[in-house]
C-alpha cells in the first residue's frame, strides 16, 4: 500500500467534462471555463483514496494521475 | 411536424460494411448490430455515399480523429448528400478549426459551468413538473413529444432569453437543420436564414435594452484587441446554443425513460436509491449516445491502421465509440451502477460539447422529476416507438402507458 495519493490534472488534455469535479469534489476545482486543476497540492486526504481513483477511471481525456508517492 | 417535400432516395443498403448509410431505416431503428458488424469488419469503414464517407468503429479510432485537427477538419460537423460552399461563422466554436477555435470556444464556456447549471436547476425542476402536470391525470402519454421534448428546448430558450413559448417554431427549425438537411439543401437554408432572422430582431431589440441573458451576452463580449464580435459570429454562436441545445438532450431523456419502460428492474432501483441517479445518467449517455458529429479529411493520413483520403467525411460516431467492448465491459448491456465509464457521449479533445454539464442537469432532474411522480410506467404496446434519423438518435414517438399494469 503506498503512503498516500496525489491527483494531478494535466491542463493541456483536460477539456472541461468536469466529471472529476461531480466525482470528487474534495479534490477537484473547476476554473472559470469549467476546466479543471487539482485542489490544493493535490494531496489525497486519507479516506477519499477511493473517489481519486474513480475521477482519474471516469476522466474521458485520460487527463488525471493518480501519483503513489 | 410534417414536410411536403419527399426527402431524397437513397437505395436500400444491402452491404453495410462497404456501403453503410446512417440513414436507412434499419440503422435508424437499431443501429447496434450494424456496428458490430462494422466494428468486427474494420476499426474504420467506407461508403461511397454522401461524396464518399468514412466511418470509425472502435472508441481508439474515434478518439484519434477527435483529437487530430491537422488531417480533420470541423468545417463540416453534419455528413450529407451535398457539400456546399463553407460558411463563414456557421456555428463557432463547433464549426471552427484551431487557431480560431479557443477564443470562439471560451467565450461560451462561463455560462455553461457546472456553478452556473445549478443556478438553473429550480426552474427546469418547474419545467418538468409544469409538462408532467399536463398529462399525468390521462393515463397514457407520449413521453417524447409531451415531455422529453419540451424540456431542454425550454431551458435553452430561458438562458438565452428568447420566448418558451417559441419552442415549436424552434424545434421545427431543428428537424429542418438535423434530418431533412441531410438530403434536402433548400431546407437547411431555409431554417437558417429564419433562425438569423429571429435573433436579428432580438439583437436589435436589445440594442435599446439590454438584458442579462446570453443574447446580451455575446454581443457585450469583447475579442482580446476589446472589439465587439463580428455580426455574423454572434448570430453564428446562437445559431449553434439553440441547434445544439434541443433535440440533443430531449433524444437522452427520451432514450433514459424508454430504457426505464421496458427494464422494470433499473425504474425500481433508481426509485428505492435516487442517489444512483447521477451514474445511471452517465450509463444511459453511454449506450444510447444521441450525437454523431462529422469531420472533414483535409490530408490523407491513418487512422487505426487504415489509409484515409482527403476530400472524405468522416461519420464521427460517438455512440459507437461507446459500444466498443475494448473499452467498456459488457459494452452492450446497460449496467446503470457502472463505476469507471469513460463515455465519449460528449464528444473528445477541444471540441467536447459546451452544454454537457446543462444536458447532464437535464437529464438528472427530469428522471428525478418523472421518477417521484410517475413511478410506474411501461411501452404502449398499442403504439410504436420512432426513431429520429441521422445526426441525433433519440426516439420521436414514446407511447407510455402511465400507473401500474392492470
Amino acid at each position: 500500500m503506498a503512503e498516500r495519493l496525489r491527483v494531478h490534472v494535466d491542463p493541456d488534455k483536460c477539456q472541461g467534462h468536469a466529471r472529476c469535479k461531480a466525482l470528487a469534489p474534495e479534490l477537484f476545482e473547476l476554473d472559470e471555463y469549467g476546466n479543471a486543476h487539482e485542489a490544493g497540492d493535490g494531496v489525497v486526504p486519507p479516506g477519499l483514496e477511493d473517489k481519486a481513483w474513480l475521477a482519474k477511471s471516469n476522466c474521458p481525456e485520460i487527463a488525471i494521475d493518480v501519483i503513489e508517492e | 411536424m410534417s414536410d411536403a417535400t419527399p426527402p431524397a432516395a437513397h437505395p436500400p443498403v444491402t452491404d453495410w460494411v462497404h456501403d453503410f448509410d446512417h440513414t436507412d431505416p434499419q440503422w435508424t431503428e437499431d443501429p447496434f448490430p450494424i456496428w458490430e458488424e462494422l466494428r468486427a469488419a474494420s476499426p474504420v469503414v467506407h461508403t461511397e455515399r454522401f461524396l464518399g464517407c468514412y466511418m470509425p468503429t472502435t472508441y481508439e479510432a474515434v478518439r484519434e480523429i477527435a483529437n487530430d485537427t491537422e488531417h480533420f477538419s470541423s468545417r463540416r460537423i453534419i455528413v450529407r448528400d451535398v457539400r456546399p460552399e463553407v460558411a463563414r461563422n456557421a456555428a463557432p466554436p463547433i464549426t471552427s478549426d484551431p487557431p480560431e477555435h479557443k477564443p470562439a470556444k471560451q467565450l461560451l464556456l462561463p455560462p455553461f459551468t457546472p456553478d452556473a447549471m445549478k443556478k438553473l436547476e429550480p426552474r427546469m425542476r418547474a419545467i418538468c413538473n409544469e409538462l408532467i402536470d399536463g398529462f399525468i391525470a390521462d393515463g397514457k402519454v407520449d413521453a417524447a413529444a409531451r415531455y422529453a421534448k419540451y424540456i431542454p428546448v425550454r431551458a435553452i430558450a430561458h438562458m438565452l432569453g428568447i420566448p418558451e413559448s417559441d419552442s415549436d417554431l424552434f424545434i421545427n427549425w431543428i428537424h429542418m437543420i438535423l434530418e431533412l438537411g441531410i438530403k434536402d439543401e433548400s431546407k437547411l437554408l431555409q431554417a437558417v436564414q429564419e433562425m438569423s432572422a429571429y435573433f436579428r430582431t432580438h439583437i436589435e431589440e436589445r440594442r435599446s435594452k439590454p438584458t442579462d441573458d446570453l443574447i446580451s451576452y455575446l454581443m457585450n463580449a469583447r475579442d482580446k484587441e476589446g472589439q465587439p464580435l463580428e455580426e455574423s459570429h454572434v448570430l453564428g454562436s446562437l445559431r449553434l446554443l439553440l441547434i445544439a441545445g434541443i433535440d440533443t438532450t430531449w433524444s437522452a431523456i427520451g432514450s433514459s425513460l424508454w430504457h426505464l419502460a421496458k427494464t422494470p428492474g433499473d425504474r425500481e432501483r433508481l426509485i428505492a436509491e435516487p442517489g444512483l441517479i447521477p451514474t445511471a445518467v452517465e450509463e444511459l449517455l453511454r449506450a444510447y449516445s444521441p450525437v454523431t458529429m462529422a469531420r472533414e479529411v483535409v490530408k490523407e493520413t491513418t487512422i487505426s491502421g487504415c489509409p484515409v483520403k482527403a476530400g472524405n467525411m468522416v461519420l464521427l460516431s460517438f455512440p459507437a465509440a461507446n459500444r466498443d467492448p475494448e473499452m467498456f465491459s459488457d459494452a452492450d448491456k446497460v449496467v446503470i451502477d457502472r463505476r469507471e465509464n469513460r463515455h465519449a457521449a460528449f464528444g473528445l479533445g477541444i471540441h467536447r460539447c459546451v452544454g454537457s454539464n446543462l444536458a447532464r442537469m437535464e437529464m438528472q432532474v427530469a428522471l428525478e422529476e418523472w421518477l417521484r411522480r410517475i413511478p410506474d410506467f411501461r411501452l404502449d404496446p398499442a403504439g410504436t416507438v420512432a426513431w429520429s434519423q441521422g445526426t441525433v438518435r433519440g426516439p420521436r414517438q414514446l407511447p407510455f402507458l402511465l400507473g401500474k399494469a392492470m
